[in-house]
């Protein structure tokens, strides 16, 4: 007879306000098996787990039952306790009386009677439970970062700080992100390339750092500690290691109508190009879909001009595969598209720009060389109008309900950097609310209207109307009731992020999940801030949700961190809840290969003696270290062959007897 | 094919021309529109009051029939089909006025939204197609600078109008193209024109006319049409002072199609 010990938590208030907690033990005391039952207000707090270890012992209890929230939060907890205790810690089952209970019900008699329920099915399980052991598996001490932003490159620095190898995967030709094409940071106003620059050699130098530009994940497979991620190197065209970086090519090139990513489309790049001066690596690609050799087969100039021999116009994609202990994710994120808000006139009149665009027109390195100019007639503006949550806080489908977070901050930026060097330019700034807080945040926002005189006001503009040379601003000032026309020179939208347009395709690569917005969920918003649902995947910076740099670099040497834990385990302990075949039963129609997502499950072929003869038999075989315990191959199995540990069919049934009491 | 038609007041007295035109150019285009019999009054101005139900019995009387002859049904003037729209949204997707209208009005089989209601921009752009429209033009507008101009009622509530983008639209213009003229696009195109205002405050509603005049005008638009009578009437007082034209989408129709 089982030795069964139920412990029910009250969790604060959070369950006993709505569970009589003591009704709960009290019946539990009378289910088959249980000889100890009882209640305690924090079972996870140090006094609770004692409370727990000591039962074990004193009551020589073979099995336990918590109950308590999900198994998501505690359960590892509650196991290692009773381990800690003596007891194999898979004989523990947790009854979530939390999360599918109170927090969901309001009438305390209904919400008791469900815990009892709920009790009852955990006590069944656990009779049926048996001792498993966890297997172990080797890691594989290479690390792989998803983007080159500032995000992944501080997330590559701290990681081969640490002494392991890490590869960086960047889409575009250099790494940098949206940093590099930014002017000035807040709330110090130091310049964004002085700060960025250095950390871009530095990982490119790094002896423990590969940078794989211009490529993509194209696969991966495998799981924590043993991932094997095919990357796609998309043919440069240029061959790195010859190239001198001189750029003659790329000033020879006669193909000059493509519109500068970096640039923001304010001026035109050529086909051969490097995306900025100070880009690393400072290798150029080729554009293939702009180039006139592939267009039409002639021209070829880059390959005449350059005197290392570097181009190759026969290049191809590469694929690279390559194993990996961890994964962090830094991909970054995009300004939405502005085309739904006709009002603004983007799009239709060229003084209308975005954030972005602005970050360019005011820095030193841009195409205006850092004078403030108007796109339409390169003069200087007189008025500049600044209109924030332009698609953010937004519940409409044009755009995202959120708050982008960085737009009341770099507006700000923004209107005290024109009015740094033309105190004579009139800046107007409507906002819904100032958002900022932040370290020195505040005082900076402050600083904008106080010492700057830039003029803010709460409420939002209804039209801009191009009108000849002038921009006519619409708006209304909601403190007074007033509405409120400016003839603007320059408008200035702060448009809202988004989550990459391939976040989703990514997440399923990985097997991690993307939210309503397709930014990548973290493992539990407050606790597990960077590490996702699936093991040894890791979120950095703006990819997860919108964040200043300041966040995503915290985050990003968080998410180093966490890599680096599990890099530097010499060991996994394996889940043991995996598949297991009975090969006594098992037909050989190996359906549950088809099935199995991990790629877990192959084929075998056993022999047995039977009335004397010998008999060679196909059977499916589950690789316990591929095996994830998903189950899809138990239901699948039409004779019953397989099982999964620590849930097997009979102990499911007998919660659901349980249940059905 | 056969559409029912709802004229509406305006297009008996004031504005003939809006129907006319629209009535001769249906007939080149190979689609008919049948009067409605006995047809009443749209109900002029959507209430807003959400459990007002009296100003809607007409427009859903003229729903109920069009559902009863099995057609679409066809407006022209946007006021017009601003309401009928809108009360159609309604029978749809709001259960309560569904009831109390159905219950009040008796009539055979209750009306729930079925018919889907067209402008007449909508049966040109949709049902027959500007490509098409295009084919058929017999005297093509070529060099003529033209603006569209929407107003509110046609484009808003855009959930509920589906007509186009509220901010940007474009079918007027595309229509103008199809005719073989060029379309000239204003920034104050979508703005009011001044609706009712120019009863009792008639300096407001010419400000708001005259802006939009003279935005067309300084985009070089030499004339501008719209589909609504009231518009037309707001800017036409102001027609004097700024050289652009104001005409019905119809007329400009029926001269390219050869039949004005």
């Amino acid at each position: 007879m089982a030795r069964i010990g139920v412990f029910v938590c009250w969790c604060g208030s959070n369950i006993a306000a709505t569970v009589d907690v003591k009704e709960v033990a009290k019946e539990a005391a009378k289910m088959s098996g249980v000889v100890l039952s009882t209640d305690y207000q924090y079972m996870c707090s140090e006094i609770g787990q004692n409370l727990l270890r000591n039962a074990i012992k004193k009551e020589k209890l073979d099995r336990v039952v918590v109950a308590a929230c999900s198994p998501r939060m505690h359960e590892v907890t509650f196991r290692k306790a009773a381990e800690l205790a003596g007891l194999n810690p898979y004989l523990v089952e947790i009854a979530n009386i939390r999360e599918h209970c109170s927090w969901v019900h309001k009438n305390k008699d209904e919400a008791t009677e469900k815990a009892i329920a709920l009790v009852r099915a955990a006590v069944a399980k656990v009779t049926l439970n048996q001792e498993l052991i966890p297997g172990e598996i080797g890691i594989e001490k290479r690390a792989l970062v998803i983007g080159g932003g500032i995000a992944g490159i501080q997330t590559a620095l701290d990681i081969a700080d640490a002494g392991y190898m890490v590869d960086v995967i960047e889409k575009t030709p250099s790494i940098g992100g949206k940093m590099a094409q930014i002017d000035k940071t807040f709330p110090t106003l130091d310049c964004s390339a002085c700060i960025l620059t250095p950390k871009m050699v530095d990982a490119s130098m790094h002896p423990n750092i590969n940078l794989h530009t211009y490529s993509e994940v194209e696969k991966v497979s495998g799981y924590v500690g043993n991932f094997e991620v095919t990357i796609n190197k998309k043919a440069r065209s240029v061959i790195i290691e010859k190239c001198s970086g001189c750029g003659v090519c790329i000033e020879k090139c006669p193909s000059r109508k493509t519109k500068s990513e970096f640039e923001e489309g304010l001026v035109n790049r050529k086909a051969i190009y490097t995306p900025f001066p100070q880009a690393v690596p400072n290798v150029p690609v080729i554009d293939r879909e702009a180039c006139i050799k592939f267009k039409t087969g002639k021209c070829g100039i880059c390959k005449k001009v350059c005197t290392a021999e570097a181009i190759d116009f026969e290049q191809e994609d590469t694929k690279i595969i390559q194993k990996y202990g961890a994964i962090v994710v830094s991909t970054g994120y995009d300004l939405i598209d502005l085309a739904k808000f006709g009002e603004y006139a983007y799009g239709e009149d060229p003084d209308v720009i975005t954030s972005l665009e602005f970050e360019r027109i005011t820095n030193a390195a841009g195409p205006t060389a850092g004078k403030l100019l108007r796109p339409s007639n390169n003069e200087k503006p007189e008025k500049v109008v600044f209109i924030q949550c332009v698609g953010s806080r937004d519940k409409t489908c044009r755009g995202k309900t959120y708050c982008s977070k960085i737009c009341c901050m770099y507006t700000a930026k923004h209107a005290m950097l024109i009015k740094e060097k033309y105190p004579d330019i009139e800046v107007h700034v409507f906002y819904i609310d100032v958002r900022t807080p932040g370290k020195n945040f505040d005082e900076f926002q402050r600083r904008a209207v106080e010492e700057y005189g830039v003029n803010y006001i709460k409420g939002m503009v209804g039209k801009v109307f191009p009108d000849g040379d002038k921009l006519r601003v619409y708006g209304v000032d909601a403190l007074s009731g007033d509405t409120i026309e400016i003839d603007a020179d320059l408008v200035v939208l702060a448009a809202a992020t988004k989550a990459k347009e391939d976040a989703e395709e990514l997440g399923r690569k990985l097997s991690i999940s993307t939210d309503t917005n397709n930014f990548f969920t973290e493992a539990h918003p407050k606790l597990r801030p960077v590490e996702t649902h699936s093991a040894g995947i890791y979120l950095a910076g703006a990819c997860q949700g919108p964040k200043d740099i300041p966040e995503t670099v915290a985050q990003a040497s968080a998410a180093a961190s966490k890599a680096i834990i599990l890099l530097s385990k010499s060991k996994l302990i394996n889940n043991p809840c995996v598949a297991k075949v009975d090969e006594t039963i098992c037909c050989g129609c190996l359906e549950c290969t088809n099935i199995c997502p991990y790629e877990a499950i192959a084929s075998t072929i056993i022999e047995y003696r039977d009335h004397g003869k010998m008999i060679k038999k196909l059977v499916s075989e589950v690789n316990e270290a591929l095996c994830q315990g998903c189950g899809g191959c138990t239901v699948t199995c039409r004779p019953g062959a397989i099982d999964l540990k620590g849930f097997s069919n009979k102990q499911i049934l007998a919660e659901v007897d349980a249940l059905c009491f | 094919m056969k559409y029912s038609y709802f004229p509406g007041c305006t297009l008996k007295t004031k504005a003939q021309e809006l129907e006319k035109y629209a009535l001769r150019s249906a007939e080149v285009l190979g689609f008919e529109l049948e009067e409605q019999i006995e047809w009443q009054c749209c109900g002029a101005v959507y209430p807003l009051a959400t459990d007002e139900i009296a100003t809607k019995l007409s427009s859903v009387r003229t729903l109920a029939s069009a559902k009863e002859n099995g057609n679409k049904l066809v407006t022209l003037c946007s006021a017009c089909h601003h309401v009928i729209k809108r009360v159609n949204e309604d029978m749809k997707t709001d259960k309560s006025t569904r009831d109390k209208v159905n219950n009040y009005l008796n009539i055979s089989e209750d009306y729930k939204g079925e018919v889907e209601v067209l402008h007449y921009l909508e049966v040109l752009r949709d049902e027959i197609g500007f490509d098409e429209l295009a084919k058929l033009v017999k005297n093509p507008l070529t060099g003529r600078k033209i603006g569209a101009y929407y107003g509110c009622l046609l484009l808003r509530p855009d959930k509920v109008m589906g007509f186009d983008d509220p901010e940007n639209p474009s079918t007027i213009e595309e229509f103008i193209k199809a005719l073989g003229a060029t379309p000239v696009k204003y920034p104050y195109r979508t703005e009011c024109c001044g609706g009712y205002l120019s009863l009792d405050n008639k300096d407001k509603a010419a400000n708001m006319a005259s802006s939009i005049l003279l935005s067309a005008s300084k985009h070089e638009a030499n004339e501008i049409v719209t589909a609504c009578p009231l518009c037309k009437y707001n800017l036409e007082i102001n027609e004097l002072k700024s050289k652009v034209t104001v005409t019905y989408f119809t007329e400009l129709l029926a001269e390219a199609l050869g039949v004005k």
